[in-house]
């Protein structure tokens, strides 16, 4: 345990998140606009583990994000864990939920969506009992969850 | 006023479809009227759609209405890269209510965000086509007293055809037994039949189209299997003329049996038929300026019992 500490450095007050399947961890920095933050940002990639086999982690300084903004990761991964930290401790555990509203997130997987032709955000409804699947507000179109492609964030 | 734009049938209840019915009915007794005097109805049509929109520029003149707008495209800023939502507030200054027909599917739920006036879908992309099942449902009604229980057998081209997915959202209000008869390359998609199965919609699959089938059915609509849907031809030369309907297979139907298609026909109905008292499309069609007199009217936020009580009625 001691090892793994050394490899991401601890933050003073900040946002974790941990157990991201090292594939989605540039869809995750993506959606998050880390590109854009100012203030200091750790990235383990590849780090063992032993449910994930790679796990990737993020470790954010001085930031905090809305309960809304981090549901948005759902769409990617679904398990992702969130620590919440503040004076070197944990003060808040939690796993991302999937919202039932999606805005300005996922691509329209059908060419023919006003979405795909004006320049407007993207809505979608979470679909079927499973919440497995989301539904286009616009032109009804249905993507399985595993499916959905990001909109590529512009600027 | 309430805002009230129409983009899906989806979005009423059966209480509200009953309310348009009955509306409907006023206009058949009363069609000419200066209920819409000094208004402005807008129709945008950007894709051609002569049907439609000669059906909702009459069911607007005759209530009195003036009718501004666009058949083509062609014509319009579009073209030049305008956004629809500028073309949507540019007319938003100029009419009371907007009809408009696109070819992006979403296009009118997304214009009744953003327009203070009221939307009316005539029909986007694949998607939806409101007033052509609110017509379907009038006609139905009219025919058989009722839109309860009814077996309703669904032919031709079930995969594309919008106005079929329409009625299946539809009718789900009011216990029908579906009937599917379609090739298998243009067979139901599986999505509407789960919608069926949710909402506990009777359904039956058939391949065969023939005068025992046919026997079962209350409602036959016809829908038009066309070649351009097939990615195998030599599969639609073997299909193509199994789902045409003949004068003999009607010899084994329900008296009260009748016969739909939303139009264009090219070949699917024999031409013989139009005299049999089967026949129902051509009064379906005029059904539909009835049934568009009532959406314009709802969407003006004008009641039926405005509608009872009309004093502008012209004999």
């Amino acid at each position: 345990m001691k090892e793994k500490q050394l490899m991401v450095a601890a933050i003073e007050n900040g946002t974790v998140i941990d157990h991201i399947p090292s594939e989605k961890l540039f869809a995750v920095v993506n959606l998050l606009h880390l590109d854009r933050m100012t203030s200091a940002v750790t990235i383990g990639y590849n780090l063992e583990s032993q449910e994930l086999g790679k796990k990737s982690i993020i470790k954010m300084a001085d930031k905090f994000f809305t309960n809304e903004e981090l549901n948005q990761l759902a769409v990617i991964c679904p398990n992702l864990t969130l620590c919440i930290i503040r004076d070197y401790e944990i003060v808040e555990k939690r796993m991302v939920t999937l919202p039932d509203e999606l805005k300005g997130i996922v691509h329209c997987a059908n060419p023919k969506c006003i979405t795909n032709n004006e320049p407007m955000q993207t809505h979608f409804h979470v679909h079927g009992p499973d919440r497995r699947a989301l539904k286009c507000h616009y032109c009804n179109t249905i993507i399985d969850l595993e499916k959905v492609k990001l909109v590529e964030k512009k600027g | 006023m309430e805002k009230r734009s129409l983009v899906t049938i989806a979005d009423h209840s059966r209480e509200k479809i009953e309310y348009l019915i009955q509306m409907a009915q006023e206009f058949e007794k009363h069609p000419n009227r200066r209920l819409l005097e000094g208004k402005v109805v807008a129709t945008l049509f950007f894709e051609p759609s002569t049907r439609t929109r000669l059906s909702f520029e009459t069911a607007a003149n005759r209530l009195g209405a003036r009718v501004i707008g666009f058949a083509d495209p062609k014509v319009t800023s579009g073209t030049k890269g305008e956004t629809l939502k500028d073309t949507i507030m540019m007319v938003s200054n100029y009419a009371d209510i907007i009809v408009m027909r696109h070819y992006l599917e979403g296009a009118a739920r997304y214009a009744s965000e953003i327009a203070p006036v009221p939307i009316v879908n005539a029909g986007d992309g694949a998607n939806q086509h409101p007033s052509q099942t609110m017509l379907d449902l009038y006609s139905i009604y009219k025919t058989q007293g009722r839109l309860d229980d009814l077996d309703i057998f669904l032919v031709g081209d079930l995969k594309y055809g919008r106005t079929v997915h329409s009625m299946l959202n539809a009718m789900h209000h009011f216990n029908p037994t579906f009937h599917f008869i379609a090739p298998e390359e243009l067979a139901m998609p599986e999505i509407y039949k789960q919608f069926c199965r949710d909402h506990s919609i009777r359904y039956v699959e058939h391949t065969d189209f023939n005068a025992d089938v046919i026997s079962g059915a209350d409602i036959l609509y016809m829908t038009r299997v066309q070649r351009e849907r097939f990615t195998d031809l030599m599969e639609y030369e073997r299909v193509k003329d199994r789902y045409l309907l003949k004068l003999d297979m009607l010899s084994k139907a329900r008296p009260n049996m009748k016969i739909l298609h939303p139009l264009p026909r090219v070949n699917e109905i024999e031409y013989s038929i139009d005299e049999n008292p089967h026949a129902y499309y051509f009064e379906q069609a005029r059904n539909g300026l009835y049934a568009r007199q009532a959406l314009l009217c709802d969407a003006l936020g004008i009641t039926l019992d405005e509608i009872r009580n009309d004093k502008t009625i012209i004999e």
